[in-house]
C-alpha cells in the first residue's frame, strides 16, 4: 500500500519541459561589473545603481544563514548566471511582439497571455528567466490609474514611486538572500492601486526559469493606497534539470490606511527528483507592512523546489491592522522545506491569524517556523497560530519551530498545533467506497487543506486543485 | 452470487483463514458468528480486498468472476460493500461530498453519468429517513466526532446510497445500544431484495434478532465448524461456544 502513496506523492513533474529558444545569458560570476552590468543593460537611473552596489558590498560582508532546518551542499555563488533573457525579446509594446514560442510555451503552462481569450479575469505579467515578456490588460487598468507593469518600466516611468517604497519593507541589508537580490535583481512586477479604488482583476505574476545554470532574482513591490484593494496571485515552474538553480527573490508590500493587499502564491518550481538531484533553492524574502486598519494577507501553496526558505510576513504597524498567513507546504521527495511567517505587532489592536498545513512524503523534510512578536506599544494585540503536520507513509519528517516574544501584558496569543498521519485505513475505507487510491489521497489531503484552499481567488484554487490532484469540495459540502 | 472455495489467507505471514467454503446465493442473508480471534472480521476484509491479508490458496467467485484479482475499489463499484466494524474519520470533508464521490465513482464505473451536487442532495435526502439521521449529519467531516452509534448509522446511510449487491456487515452491532440497534436493523431489511444478498458477522446473537438470517455460520480457528439455519444462533446464545469448540477439538 505504502506503495502506491509513493507512486501518487512521485507523479512527473508535467512542467518539467525546457523551451528551445535562443537566449542572451551572461557568463556565470558575479562581482560589481556583473551589477553594473545588469544595471545598465536595464538603462536604470544613477540612484539605482548606487542602490544595488551598496546591496552588493553589504552582501560581501554577510554570511549565508544556516539556521534553517535543511542541509545543503554549499552554493558557489560564482558558478550562477545572474543574467539571462531571450533574444527576441523588443521592448515591452504589444502582446503581438512577443516570441510565439514564448506564447506556445506560456499556454503549455496554462497561462494565457492573450487577451482576447479573458477566461479567468487575470492580468498577468510574465516572467520569463530575467525579464517580463509581457504584462496582459495594462489599458483597461489604467483605466482606473492602477499601475501594473515589470519592474524595469516601473523604474523608467513611475521613478518617484519606486524610489520612496523600494527597499521601504525589506531593506537591502536585511539578509543575505535579500542583499543578494537587491545587488542584481533582473526583473519582476510593480502594481501601484491609487486611493480608494478596488482593482477589479486579479492582478498576476507568472515566472518561469528555462536557461540551465541562471538564478532568478525578482522584485515584486505591490503599493496600495489608501482605500484601495487589490488580490495578487503568483505562480513559479522551471524545467527539469540535474543541477540546482537559485531562485532568491523579494516582495514588498505596503498596505497604506484601510487598503486591503491579499497575496497568494502558489509555488511549483522543479522539486528534483527522488534521490535529490536538481530543482530550485527558493530562498525567498517576502514581507508586508501594513498601516492604519489595513489589511495584509498571504496564501501559499508551496509544493515544489528542493529547497524552500521563505517566511512571508507582516509588520503590523499601523493601529487595528490585520496580519493574516495561510499556508499549505507539501516536502515530497528529497525536499525540504522550512517556512512559516514573523508577525511583529506595533500598532495598538493588531490582529494576525496564522493557519499552516505540513505535509511530508517519502524523504521530504518539512519545518513549520514562525515568530510572533508582540511589542510594547502593542496594546491589545492578538494572535491565533494554528499549525498542523501530515505524514505520508514512515521516512519522511514534520517539524515545527514557533518563537514567541511578548513585550506587553495585554496580548492574547493562541497556539494549536497537531500531528496525523495519512493511515493505509483511510485509504482502504475510501477504496471500499469505490475510489481509487489517487481520489482517496487527494480526498483525504484536499480535507487537511481546507481551511487554506477557501482563502486562494477562485482561479488558484483551481490550479491548487490539479497541482495536488486534488478535487475540492463540490457545492453541497 | 458469491462462492468462497477452501480459502486461505495470512496476515504477516501468520495463517489467519484456514480453509473456507461458504456460497451465498442472490436474495439470502448469511450470519458468520464466533468467538474472537476465530477469523470473522479478517473473511470480511478478506472479501473487501483489505492490502494486509494476503491469500495463500482457494478461490472466491463472485458473480462468477475472480473476487481475489480485483482491487477493493472495483470490487466496491462492482457492489461489494463493507460496513466497517471501526469506521474512518476523514477530517475537513464533509459527509455529503463524500458520499456523492463514491456513488459517482460507481455511476461511472458502470459508465453512467455522474450526478450534480443537487441532483445527490434529493437522492440522500430519500435515504437518510432510512436511518433516521438529521440532514445536518451531511454537512460534517466523515465521522469526525461521530459518536459509535452515529458512525454505525452513518455506515449504514452510504450503504443505503450505494446499494449493493453484496453487502458484508462487520459487527455493526457493536456498541450500539437498543435502538440504534433497531434503526441500523431497520435499515439494512429495508435494503433487502431478491437480487441481493448480505452477510452479517457479530459476535452477538441479539442482532439477529433484528436481521433474520437464512443460514448461520459459526467460524472457530479459521474454520468454519458449524452451519445450521437461523435456530443455530439461539442455540449460540443459550450455550455458548465452548461446546462446539470443544467438538472440533
Amino acid at each position: 500500500m505504502s506503495a502506491t502513496i509513493d507512486q501518487l506523492v512521485n507523479r512527473e513533474y508535467q512542467y518539467g519541459f525546457s523551451t528551445d529558444i535562443e537566449s542572451e545569458t551572461l557568463p556565470p560570476g558575479l562581482s560589481e561589473d556583473t551589477v553594473r552590468f545588469i544595471s545598465a543593460k536595464k538603462q536604470e537611473p544613477e540612484w539605482l545603481l548606487e542602490w544595488r552596489l551598496k546591496a552588493f558590498r553589504r552582501w560581501l560582508t554577510m554570511t549565508e544563514p544556516h539556521w534553517p532546518n535543511v542541509t545543503y551542499e554549499p552554493i558557489d555563488y560564482q558558478s550562477v548566471s545572474y543574467y539571462s533573457e531571450p533574444k527576441s525579446t523588443k521592448p515591452i509594446g504589444s502582446l503581438d511582439e512577443i516570441d510565439p514560442k514564448l506564447l506556445e510555451m506560456y499556454s503549455k503552462l496554462g497561462i494565457s497571455l492573450n487577451e482576447q481569450k479573458r477566461l479567468s479575469g487575470v492580468a498577468v505579467d510574465a516572467v520569463f528567466d530575467s525579464v517580463s515578456v509581457g504584462t496582459t490588460f495594462r489599458e483597461e487598468l489604467a483605466k482606473e490609474g492602477i499601475i501594473f507593469c515589470s519592474f524595469g518600466e516601473a523604474v523608467r516611468e513611475h521613478p518617484d514611486l519606486v524610489k520612496q517604497y523600494l527597499g521601504s519593507v525589506v531593506p537591502y541589508s536585511d539578509n543575505y538572500f535579500a542583499a543578494l537580490n537587491s545587488a542584481v535583481f533582473s526583473d519582476g512586477s510593480f502594481c501601484y492601486i491609487p486611493k480608494g479604488v478596488r482593482c477589479p482583476l486579479e492582478l498576476s505574476t507568472y515566472f518561469r526559469i528555462n536557461q540551465s545554470n541562471t538564478g532568478q532574482f525578482e522584485r515584486t513591490l505591490i503599493v496600495a493606497d489608501e482605500g484601495s484593494y487589490v488580490s495578487y496571485l503568483e505562480g513559479c515552474t522551471a524545467p527539469k534539470r540535474d543541477t540546482n538553480q537559485l531562485h532568491a527573490a523579494v516582495v514588498e508590500i505596503i498596505a497604506l490606511d484601510n487598503a486591503t493587499v491579499k497575496y497568494s502564491t502558489v509555488q511549483n518550481w522543479y522539486a528534483g527528483d527522488e534521490n535529490g538531484l536538481g530543482g530550485i533553492y527558493n530562498f525567498v524574502t517576502k514581507r508586508g507592512k501594513a498601516m492604519t486598519n489595513a489589511k495584509i494577507s498571504w496564501t501559499q501553496v508551496e509544493t515544489g523546489s528542493a529547497i524552500t526558505w521563505k517566511y512571508p510576513s507582516v509588520i503590523l504597524q499601523g493601529d487595528n491592522s490585520v496580519g493574516e498567513f495561510y499556508s499549505v507546504a507539501v516536502a515530497s521527495k528529497m525536499q525540504q522545506a522550512d517556512t512559516g511567517t514573523k508577525m511583529i505587532h506595533i500598532g495598538r489592536n493588531t490582529k494576525s491569524n496564522i493557519v499552516s498545513k505540513g505535509i511530508s512524503a517519502m524523504k521530504g523534510q518539512n519545518s513549520y517556523r514562525g515568530k510572533v512578536h508582540i511589542l510594547p506599544k502593542a496594546e491589545g494585540a492578538r494572535n491565533y497560530t494554528q499549525c498542523d503536520s501530515m505524514l505520508v507513509g514512515n521516512e519522511c519528517g514534520a517539524h515545527t519551530f514557533p518563537y514567541i516574544e511578548v513585550q506587553n501584558n495585554s496580548a492574547i496569543l493562541e497556539h494549536e498545533a497537531s500531528t496525523s498521519k495519512i493511515g493505509e485505513d483511510q485509504i482502504f475505507y475510501l477504496k471500499q467506497r469505490g475510489l481509487d487510491a489517487e481520489q482517496a489521497v487527494s480526498m483525504i489531503v484536499s480535507g487537511f487543506c481546507k481551511e487554506v484552499f477557501k482563502e486562494l481567488p477562485m482561479e488558484f484554487a483551481l490550479e491548487a486543485q490539479q497541482l495536488l490532484g486534488i478535487t475540492l469540495e463540490g457545492s453541497v459540502g | 452470487m458469491l462462492e468462497i472455495r477452501d480459502l486461505h489467507a495470512a496476515v504477516d505471514g501468520t495463517p489467519i483463514l484456514k480453509g473456507i467454503t461458504l456460497t451465498v446465493n442472490a436474495g439470502e442473508v448469511h450470519a458468520v458468528m464466533g468467538p474472537n480471534g476465530s477469523g470473522k472480521s479478517t473473511l470480511a476484509q478478506v472479501l473487501a480486498g483489505h492490502p494486509a491479508y494476503e491469500i495463500t490458496s482457494g478461490e472466491i467467485l463472485y458473480k462468477g468472476e475472480n473476487l481475489v484479482e480485483m482491487e477493493a475499489e472495483e470490487r466496491a463499484q462492482q457492489g461489494v460493500f463493507l460496513a466497517f466494524q471501526y469506521p474512518v474519520e476523514i477530517p475537513g470533508v464533509s459527509n455529503a461530498y463524500f458520499l456523492r464521490a463514491a456513488y459517482n465513482a460507481k455511476l461511472k464505473a458502470a459508465g453512467k453519468e455522474e450526478v450534480d451536487p443537487m441532483e445527490f442532495l434529493d437522492l440522500v435526502e430519500e435515504k437518510l429517513k432510512l436511518v433516521d439521521m438529521d440532514p445536518a449529519m451531511l454537512h460534517r467531516s466523515v465521522n469526525a466526532g461521530f459518536s459509535g452509534g452515529e458512525k454505525k448509522r452513518n455506515e449504514i446511510l452510504q450503504m443505503a446510497v450505494l446499494d449493493p449487491t453484496l453487502a458484508i456487515l462487520d459487527e455493526t452491532d457493536s456498541g450500539l445500544d437498543i435502538d440504534a440497534l433497531r434503526i441500523v436493523a431497520g435499515g439494512v431489511n429495508a435494503l433487502k431484495r431478491p437480487d441481493n444478498a448480505a452477510i452479517v458477522v457479530t459476535h452477538y446473537q441479539r442482532l439477529l434478532n433484528y436481521i433474520v438470517p437464512d443460514q448461520v455460520h459459526v467460524l472457530a480457528g479459521g474454520r468454519i465448524v458449524k452451519s445450521g439455519g437461523k435456530e443455530l444462533a439461539l442455540e449460540l446464545e443459550a450455550r455458548g461456544y465452548d461446546w462446539l469448540l470443544e467438538a472440533v477439538a
